[in-house]
């Protein structure tokens, strides 16, 4: 019976091993897949050319195939959007974690989710139909679809994990230095402000990282709201993201032209290798802390 | 001499559970009054109400009067912040804030709008010479607080209580966290601020309510049973409940 138990359990050792080995799998074959697929563009094109070239024209009869446009507006892009959205997203979080009384707490964390639980497709969907309106009548702009819709689409994207993330950190604040400070004289606000968003840094660091993370990758809503046009960025025009790039050429591709969209993702997914890296960084640190 | 500190008729409830009753105590200026008493007894609630800490806890209720310097520190008008920059408080367990040791002691008087950084060098050194650690931490201000020893903490952390130049300080067990050695430094540093400081102390240790306290206040289950001058409550207490306790019979 006992040997019985324990080859049991060996078994379903090894299942659970092979099953997290997929995952590693699944990431070391992507990883390999497009450097491989990602490279033979790079060589032809030259990788100067290809990374700082200021035109993308990958149908015409003499193509280019520079990158430099969807670099800048995915790195414009998401800097927009953490611009927009972190304030946001972190006092947000400060009121959620220190102020507000259990139930106002529970139910807007609730409405948190929900925002995450949005397919982006909606979210481009939505932006479509009142942003981009929205913003050809205020700016007095030609098209509204432009780098600025995306912007506010990528904040309002982003502030579920921004808000989430330093939620947790703050309430890992122990609540010692909290009290130290109230007992100085220093008012709630400024013990927020002073001693338990400064002890929560490496957390609401490490939001900030997953939000930038999360504002590079996105692309169905983008697409949906920045025209997908492949200028150098410029806040009302229409531009083109690393991603949309991507998405917006797969279908009707073909040679070189192909293949420079494969080293387009490579790109991104470097972009993307480089973000967790320093996540993880803030992550270990604020662990440390 | 004057009392800093008066408490009449003091009740408070946290939700339906009586923690302190009818507690009239005077605590005199520039003395140590030391709080003893089993756990739970009420002593620690006592003490943070004298600087409003208890605020923070949901669900407190508090009736009769608290005065410090002759005003009512529960009045509409009382500036519950300016209370507490004049009643400091040190806490049990050292708690200095994740940064560096100067940061640490300048955090109440910038938070109080002092920003000139010659005049915030000054009250630093000051205050770290008040808590008798200036010797030891003058080569590594820039340094975290953290990374300092039980002890050096907790004088930190009067350092910082005292940059705010408060009148009273409050202690809630300085030392029940820490060694002997660092025990004792911090008992002749409490000896030699009630020149300048009130102290007020809550200690579970007897001996230590002994050697330094001046007045001493017997709670037991919310009653506050004996105050008087320490040296004629431990040779001769009034209460047999309080002769029981400190010759040790229960606690």
């Amino acid at each position: 019976m006992n040997k019985k138990k324990q080859a049991t359990e060996h078994i379903i050792h090894g299942i659970f091993l092979v099953l997290g080995l997929i995952t590693v799998l699944c990431v070391l074959l992507i990883t390999i897949y497009l450097v491989i697929s990602g490279i033979p563009a790079i060589r032809e094109i030259g990788l100067i050319p290809f990374l700082f070239g200021q035109t993308w024209e990958s149908t015409a009869t003499e193509a280019k195939f520079g990158i430099l446009p969807f670099i800048l507006t995915s790195v414009y892009g998401t800097a927009g959007a953490i611009v927009l959205g972190v304030p946001i997203g972190f006092f947000t979080a400060v009121y959620l974690s220190k102020v507000a009384s259990p139930k106002v707490r529970h139910t807007l964390e609730n409405a948190v989710s929900l925002l995450a639980g949005i397919p982006s497709v909606v979210y481009g969907l939505v932006g479509m139909m009142v942003l981009v309106p929205g913003i050809r009548k205020i700016f007095h702009v030609p098209d509204g679809a432009s780098l600025l819709a995306a912007i506010i689409v990528l904040a309002i994207m982003i502030l579920p994990s921004i808000i989430k993330v330093s939620i947790t950190a703050l309430d890992a604040v122990p609540k010692e230095y909290e009290d130290a400070s109230l007992a100085l004289g220093a008012t709630p606000v400024e013990t927020y402000f002073r001693v338990s968003a400064p002890a929560a840094k490496s957390g609401i660091a490490a939001a900030v990282v997953l939000g930038v993370g999360r504002a590079i990758g996105e692309a169905m809503a983008v697409m949906m709201v920045s025209g997908n046009a492949a200028n150098m960025p410029s806040l009302f025009q229409s531009v083109r993201f690393l991603t949309t790039a991507v998405a917006s050429e797969m279908s009707y591709s073909s040679g070189l032209q192909r293949q420079a969209l494969f080293s387009i993702a490579l790109v991104l997914f470097l972009f993307i290798m480089l973000i967790n890296a320093t996540l993880n960084f803030f992550l270990k640190r604020s662990k440390e802390d | 001499m004057s009392n800093i500190i008066t408490a009449q008729d003091l009740c408070l409830w946290y939700g339906q559970f009586q923690a302190l009753k009818n507690i009239n105590m005077n605590i005199p200026e520039n003395s140590i009054t030391a709080l003893i008493g089993p756990s739970g007894c009420g002593k620690s609630t006592f003490l943070k109400t004298l600087n409003r800490m208890n605020d923070l806890v949901p669900g407190v209720k508090i009736t009769g009067k608290v005065t410090f310097q002759d005003k009512d520190i529960f009045a509409k008008n009382q500036d519950v912040n300016d209370l507490r920059k004049e009643v400091g408080m040190v806490f049990q367990k050292p708690n200095p804030f994740p940064m560096s040791i100067y940061d640490n002691v300048a955090y109440g008087p910038r938070t109080h709008g002092i920003t000139r950084r010659a005049e915030l060098d000054e009250i630093v050194e000051k205050a770290l010479r008040g808590a008798a650690i200036w010797d030891e931490v003058k080569d590594r201000l820039k340094k975290n607080a953290l990374g300092m020893s039980g002890g050096q903490q907790q004088r930190l952390c009067i350092a910082r209580a005292l940059a705010v130049e408060p009148k009273v300080l409050l202690m809630d067990e300085p030392t029940s966290a820490l060694d002997p050695i660092s025990t004792s430094r911090i008992e002749e540093l409490a000896m030699d601020l009630k020149s300048k400081y009130t102290i007020v102390i809550v200690t579970h240790n007897m001996q230590q309510a002994v050697r330094i306290s001046d007045y001493t206040g017997f709670f037991l289950l919310g009653d506050l049973i004996e105050f008087g001058k320490t040296d004629e409550m431990f040779s001769q207490p009034r209460d047999k409940r309080t002769e029981d306790y400190i010759t040790g019979r229960f606690g």
